[in-house]
């Protein structure tokens, strides 16, 4: 081939590659500009220390934020340990294991699957025998979907750990779960964050698992036996409300959640980030 | 860590060894069940499926997934216009999606200048975490008036008359529809091929690309020759990943499809997906026949997932087999 | 998992947990769910009723369908719907049912140059443009009952709700009753197999595609037709008049029927008499159990609906809802006392 054709392929096929990163980029700035647009005017103290209100009054999002971060911060607590775990044993003890090949294979199925799927199996796990909606069921409707997002992201980490490092601590007489807990964990460990922030950045915009378990609430509850508000259901019935003053509360409301989870996406990414670097 | 070290006492070294010996076992066991409670959900999730959708499933039998009707009046059911609807729009978005994101990887690995990286790969990978009924609510008030008014109309005057385009193009321009959401899906698993793409292109050894350099290779040469066949594996991989994605999207998906229990020739007409027609009629279904189809819509999309990710798995371990061999 | 991590997670559970225990005392608040249509109002009683008596009721709008399933797995004190149930489905399930507050459904078009109120429809030339028999403009039947008009020659874009929905069962009964084509080819539903036009979800989401569709028509609730002054059309009702849908229109709709006779004020208010009357009016129902297993959770919510029938007329009437008749509210108080009996076989409300 002719080197003018090929410096002109080069050229054509390089602008295309730059043209397909600014589309990329500009869909982003046009979502977050509609988003900004439309949430930051309904933005004010009001929205973070008021319950939510009937239509026609003034009030904020308090109990629904209040209801995300503790539904979330359970889901969390559960979810991440038994992931930590599972990972653990697929990269660690069973890491040829048959087992693993099938949990691997099984957890991206679970990762993929439609949340509203693992809505309907806690509905029928727990509201149905619990014999009323919970904050705790909405919980466990989350973790399920913490889980499979730890798993995955503390395996590869776990993966990655050079075996020089294991086999040191094996030389030096630690038994394997000494060794994992101190060689393997401190090594992953940014890794493992990354996976926790993730995970927690895929739940707390969940709406369809959290429909059908933890309900909403249109008052302050604590109560975890009790149906509790959520910033994503709350958003989901205000926006498709007639009434104007709700609908600017769902913007505010998706604002939070977006703002909430890019800078637990952009935390996460600088942890990981300090990894790659060391 | 230090403590099993040096101990003169042999009695109690043979302790400390069974002490350490039950721990691991204990820790040992502890893992492999969290690794089993793993497969307990799966399992709990299929089954509750199976039961919920057994009634359908019973009534209508293999014929649910070839029926177009979805009647709720008459509880006539069957799953063809949803499989239709999800597979469409996943293909049309991977199609968009896959060439942008390979793109954007290219971009950020070869052209982009140095500081600007990190920013830049970041911000495409924001997209991701952005919640997916944002997507919708922009997609309904933004996105869709836009191709309504100033793209549909264009294609279907450009395209009138020709044959086998013109059928794929035919008005009405609704703005929202199967091609509307098939955009949208492209957006949403955009970030996710891209960053995958850009992170398996990383690994390429310096050496390789510099050597085909040195040979006098244009930066696509090196791309197309080098690249792309060194990280195949990990490209497919991120590919298979935005796929999941694209065939399981509720929320987008239900604000901007239309919603049409129907299979026409037009892209621009309204369809629908299974987890749209679930998210749907879920809440609003009455009788058993009814909510059952839905469950049973439910597990077929459970099917379909299963069989992609599976065929990706093959598919890569295939690749890693000749590229190992 | 790095220990600092965890261990503030754990903390943060032991925080939740705390909270909880505290707030364990007062869980007496009573919950239901169902119809999305009646949401804002509830919503608004709700918040009234605490500030008056300091007791909560939670309602959350899960849809109608959802509303029903959850009374018949007893996991909320009460459902509501938008549609009736039929008395032998009730008597089936030991339930008995009341209506709240009403609204009406509101055809809404969007065409260049007509105003609110400027094109009048009967309903067989509504449910022929829903058949996508008629499928423009400036048809003939069209034409026919609006001779002062110019009417563009744009084709028609139906425009549907494309979720479950008590309006489309309201819209769609009505269209049943006028249309014997659109009975036998359609049929009524909360959701239905359209044989033409685009569905959107919620009246949201109808609005905005009408909206945005030039030559378009849809549906929606009237408090969602009169909050966004959307273009809504005049329909010919029962007794041959061009009405308008106003408050008034949609209690005249109400005025004729004798709820006297309805078993379970099973009532439909679609194609009622009354030359004032809106075509297409509809109340929304509350489900609760005849004998309930907690008498004392149905029997608050119960005074929670009395206080609402007594105070909450003015709140209805500014979210564009209808409140009920007085007579009615007096039949449904009757029927409370006779038929929601606790334990002991005594009304669950106590007379006062």
């Amino acid at each position: 081939m002719a080197y003018a054709t090929r410096r002109l392929r080069n050229l054509v096929m390089m602008t295309l590659c730059v043209v397909s990163a600014a589309i990329g980029l500009g869909w982003l700035l046009l979502i977050l500009g509609a988003l900004l647009y439309e949430g930051f005017s309904g933005l004010s103290v009001a929205v973070f220390t008021q319950m939510t209100p009937p239509p026609g009054e003034a009030g904020g999002l308090l109990n629904a934020i209040l209801g995300s971060l503790l539904m979330t911060g359970i889901a969390v607590v559960v979810g991440t340990p038994i992931g930590v775990l599972a990972a653990t044993y697929m990269a660690e003890y069973g890491r040829h294991a048959r087992l693993t090949q099938v949990v691997r294979f099984i957890n991206d199925i679970l990762l993929s699957a439609p949340s509203i799927i693992v809505g309907l199996f806690v509905y029928e796990l727990l509201v149905r025998r619990m014999g009323h909606f919970s904050a705790i069921a909405g919980a466990v409707a989350l973790a399920v979907i913490v889980i499979p997002v730890v798993l995955r992201t503390t395996e590869d980490m776990l993966l990655l750990v050079p075996n020089a490092l294991r086999e040191a601590g094996t030389a030096i007489g630690a038994p394997r779960w000494i060794v994992i807990r101190s060689v393997a964990y401190r090594a992953a460990r940014a890794g493992m964050i990354t996976g926790v922030l993730l995970a927690v950045a895929r739940v707390s915009g969940e709406t369809a698992p959290l429909l059908f378990t933890a309900l909403s609430n249109q008052f302050w509850s604590t109560d975890l036996n009790a149906p509790m508000a959520s910033l994503p259901v709350t958003i989901f019935q205000f926006a498709l409300s007639p009434y104007e003053d709700w609908q600017a509360l769902a913007w505010t409301g998706a604002l939070i959640i977006t703002v909430a989870v890019l800078t637990l996406s952009i935390l996460a990414r600088t942890l990981g980030g300090r990894r790659e670097g060391r | 860590m230090s403590l099993a070290m040096a101990r003169p006492d042999e009695a109690a070294r043979s302790a400390a060894v069974r002490r350490f010996a039950l721990a691991d076992g204990l820790f040992r066991g502890l893992t492999r069940a969290a690794a089993l409670l793993v497969l307990v959900i799966l399992g709990g999730v299929v089954v509750s499926l199976v039961e919920g959708s057994w009634q359908a499933l019973s009534t209508f039998g293999l014929g649910f997934l070839a029926t177009e009707t979805w009647n709720p009046v008459t509880e006539k059911f069957g799953a063809l216009a949803p499989i239709y609807g999800t597979l469409v729009t996943a293909a049309i978005a991977m199609v968009i999606a896959v060439p942008l994101g390979i793109g954007i990887a290219i971009f950020l690995t070869e052209l982009c200048p140095r500081p600007l990286r990190r920013p830049i790969g970041i911000a495409v990978e924001l997209l991701a975490g952005i919640p997916s009924i944002i997507y919708g609510i922009w997609g309904l008030f933004v996105f869709a008036p836009f191709l309504q008014r100033h793209i549909q109309p264009a294609i279907i005057a450009a395209t009138k008359g020709i044959p086998g385009l013109g059928q794929l193009f035919a008005g009405p321009p609704y703005g929202i529809g199967m091609l509307t959401a098939a955009l949208i899906l492209a957006i949403m698993v955009l970030p996710f091929i891209a960053s995958i793409t850009r992170d398996v292109f990383e690994t390429v050894p310096a050496m390789l690309k510099e050597s085909a350099f040195g040979i006098g290779c244009t930066t696509w040469e090196v791309i197309s020759k080098v690249v792309l066949p060194y990280t195949r594996v990990g490209v497919v991989g991120g590919v298979m990943l935005g796929l999941g994605r694209a065939l399981g999207e509720t929320m987008a998906v239900t604000f901007v499809i239309g919603n049409a229990h129907r299979i026409a020739p037009s892209l621009f007409a309204p369809g629908t997906t299974i987890s749209a027609t679930i998210a749907n009629e879920f809440t609003e279904a009455v009788g058993d026949v009814y909510t059952s189809s839905l469950i049973a819509l439910g597990l077929v999309l459970f099917v379909i997932t299963f069989i992609v990710l599976a065929a990706a798995r093959s598919m890569l371990l295939r690749l890693e087999r000749r590229a190992g061999g | 998992m790095s220990f600092f991590n965890r261990g503030g997670l754990m903390a943060a559970l032991a925080g939740a947990l705390a909270l909880s225990a505290g707030s364990v005392a007062h869980a007496a608040d009573i919950s239901g769910a169902g119809a999305t249509f009646p949401y804002p109002i509830y919503a608004k009683w709700a918040d009234a009723y605490k500030k008056e008596t300091g007791n909560g009721l939670n309602y959350q709008s899960i849809g109608s369908g959802g509303g029903i399933k959850q009374i018949k797995a007893k996991t909320v004190t009460f459902g509501a719907s938008d549609m009736p149930l039929k008395p032998e489905e009730l008597k089936e399930a030991g339930l008995t049912q009341f209506p709240t507050v009403m609204g009406g459904v509101v055809p809404v078009v969007n065409l260049e140059g007509i105003a609110p109120g400027q094109i009048t429809l009967d309903g067989p030339t509504l449910a022929k443009i829903f058949l996508g028999e008629i499928t423009s403009w400036d048809d003939a039947a069209i034409k026919a009952l609006n001779p002062d008009v110019k009417l563009p020659s744009d084709a028609i874009a139906v425009v549907h709700r494309s979720d479950g929905s008590g309006t489309t069962f309201i819209y769609s009964n009505y269209l049943a009753q006028v249309s014997p084509d659109w009975k036998a080819k359609v049929g009524t539903n909360t959701s239905l197999e359209w044989p033409t036009g685009i569905g959107a979800k919620g009246n949201e989401g109808v609005a905005a595609n009408v909206a945005q569709t030039a030559g378009s028509i849809g549906y929606v609730e009237y408090a969602y037709a009169k909050q966004n002054k959307l273009t809504f059309i005049k329909l010919v009702n029962a007794e041959g008049e061009a009405v308008e849908p106003t408050a008034e229109a949609f209690q005249a709709a109400a005025g004729g029927v004798d709820w006297t006779k309805a078993e379970d004020f099973y009532v439909i208010l679609t194609n009622e008499p009354g030359a004032k009357s809106w075509p297409i009016a509809g109340a929304t129902f509350i489900l609760v159990y005849k004998k309930p297993d907690d008498a004392a959770a149905t029997g608050e919510a119960l005074k929670f609906f009395d206080w609402a029938y007594k105070n909450g007329d003015a709140m209805a009437t500014d979210l564009a809802y209808v409140p009920l008749p007085d007579d009615l509210v007096t039949l449904i108080e009757a029927s409370w006392a006779k038929n929601v009996l606790g334990a002991d076989g005594k009304p669950v409300l106590a007379a006062k």
